[in-house]
């Protein structure tokens, strides 16, 4: 299950400067469990006291979780997620 | 002119930024708001110095975020504040303004308040393209004044717009490209383009500077009122970010003793039901909006349904006691028609969204009959014609001649015998 995050650049610091980290799980809530495990710096980043932050947006395949499962998004080989920071727009 | 910024806040935990183009805090992504340094401006920033100065919204530029002088939008803002005795007999209230953006320059609306800042900021970083995500408005403006500005503009939009508000966009040469989506959808791909290539979008990574543009709408509130808050402002939500910059001017002017009354204003946000995050936050007491997925409502430039400021708008209504309400298709455009036709002004829906939400929230008795309300309108009715298209009553069409007419006016029609006697 080859999984691919993009990584914005303002969090690149926490993945070395790599802008894209592939990852393995089922839902969203694994693929990102397994990006932190990869990646211990973006933990405190995205995520506070267990819970996404409310300002960092995910998107499966460009759809907004918040319109699908949340957390438990299913992902499947070949998908992409992007962070997309939402302080944007109005 | 040396800067007052004394830097970059994020919103979220404090964490300060010298300037530069990003719009959010790198360790929990919370938006970046500009600070000053107050007591500096403090010495300079006074009421006889400011009067003398011309009537437009540069008069604070101590309170805008820019290194040197505008570059760009001189003539913008010093819009008229209008007391609407008519349109306060209709809603049964006393006292009434209305402070009418929809005659801004050069694009009929509080947009170019915004623009004006950004776009001048744009070029002290030294950007010479820049872009934005718009639901009309911004769209207008960005186009008109890079192209005054001689910079290049590309401008996303929902491929739905009105067609005015795509046409008043490309008239200024303009690259305007129509994304098959949503405004939300086309805010995300302008962020993860400003992310990826460093373009200068106006409402992503100059954002922070670009919303401050807005606090000189309540700065001239204040002003036109002489030097005082009105009890009540109504303000339209689409991002949310107006409303928090309208308190925010109030909220500087006192701090800095340019009004020395207390401010107890409150704020009541206004959006159309068919896309209401912020007003349904407020009115079920949740602590953050829930996004609207497909916005259906006549009002396409409130039709954001996830808004950047919506979880701020609504703190901020909560705080000074103030409501929020929403309003669907026909009460918009019965509140474009009360208020062409009390006061003479031809606003866009949101403006309609404006007046009918402060109708509906003088009724529910949220705002009392006897205090000082001010409406914001912040954009013209002739960019959204449609919506009031069936409406209106069609002209009467009659042959060219006086019996014709006088028939259709019902007067009487006189007799030959009434030609002048004498020649």
């Amino acid at each position: 299950m080859a999984i691919t995050v993009e990584i914005p650049s303002p969090l690149r610091e926490a993945t070395g400067g790599q802008t894209a980290v592939v990852v393995t799980g089922t839902t969203v809530a694994a693929a990102l469990a397994d990006l932190i495990r990869q990646h211990p710096l973006l933990e405190s980043k995205l995520f506070h006291e267990g819970r996404l932050r409310p300002y960092i947006n995910v998107f499966v395949n460009d759809e907004d979780i918040r319109y699908l499962e949340e957390m438990q998004t299913p992902v499947s080989d070949g998908a992409t997620i992007a962070l997309v920071p939402a302080v944007a727009g109005g | 002119m040396s800067t007052f910024v004394s830097g970059m806040v994020c919103r979220v935990c404090g964490k300060r930024y010298p300037v530069s183009p990003i719009n959010f805090c790198t360790d929990d992504f919370g938006p970046l708001e500009v600070d000053y340094h107050y007591e500096a401006i403090q010495k300079v920033f006074r009421r006889e110095s400011l009067e003398r100065r011309p009537w437009t919204m540069w008069r604070y530029r101590e309170l805008l975020p820019l290194e040197g002088e505008p570059t760009v939008g001189f003539e913008v803002g010093g819009t008229p504040l209008i007391r609407a005795e008519r349109l306060a007999e209709a809603l049964g209230v006393r006292r009434l303004w209305i402070k009418n953006d929809a005659v801004n320059f050069p694009t009929l609306s509080f947009k170019d308040r915004v623009v004006a800042v950004a776009l001048s900021k744009a070029r002290e970083f030294g950007m010479t393209t820049v872009g934005c995500a718009s639901t009309g408005n911004l769209a207008n403006s960005v186009a008109a004044q890079s192209a005054a500005a001689g910079m290049e503009s590309f401008i996303l939009v929902p491929a739905d717009l009105e067609r005015t508000k795509i046409l008043g966009t490309a008239v200024y040469g303009a690259k305007v490209i129509g994304l098959k989506g949503t405004y939300d959808e086309v805010n995300r791909v302008c962020t993860q383009i400003a992310l990826k290539y460093g373009w200068g979008f106006v409402n992503v990574n100059l954002r922070p500077f670009y919303a401050e543009g807005s606090k000189t709408m309540g700065f001239e509130i204040a002003e036109e009122l002489g030097w005082r808050f009105p009890h009540h402002v109504v303000c339209p939500m689409a991002g949310g970010a107006l409303i928090g910059k309208i308190y925010k001017a109030f909220s500087e002017l006192h701090r800095l003793g340019l009004v020395t009354q207390p401010l107890t204003t409150r704020m009541y946000g206004a959006q159309a039901s068919g896309c209401n995050p912020i007003s349904e936050c407020v009115k079920s007491g949740r602590e953050r909006h829930k996004p609207v997925r497909k916005p259906n409502t006549i009002c396409k430039s409130l039709a954001i349904g996830d808004p950047a400021d919506g979880y701020f708008a609504a703190r901020l209504i909560r705080q000074t006691g103030g409501w929020a309400e929403d309003v669907c298709d026909e009460e918009i455009v019965e509140g474009m028609l009360l208020l062409a036709r009390t006061e003479g002004i031809f606003a866009e829906t949101a403006g309609g969204v404006t007046v009918a939400v402060a109708k509906k929230l003088i009724e529910q008795g949220r705002i009392p009959r006897d205090e000082e309300i001010v409406l914001c309108i912040t954009g013209n009715g002739l960019k959204t014609q449609d919506a009031v298209f069936d409406a209106v009553e069609a002209p009467a069409v009659i042959a060219p001649t006086l019996a014709a007419f006088e028939e259709y006016a019902g007067l009487r029609t006189p007799t030959r015998e009434a030609a002048p006697a004498v020649v």
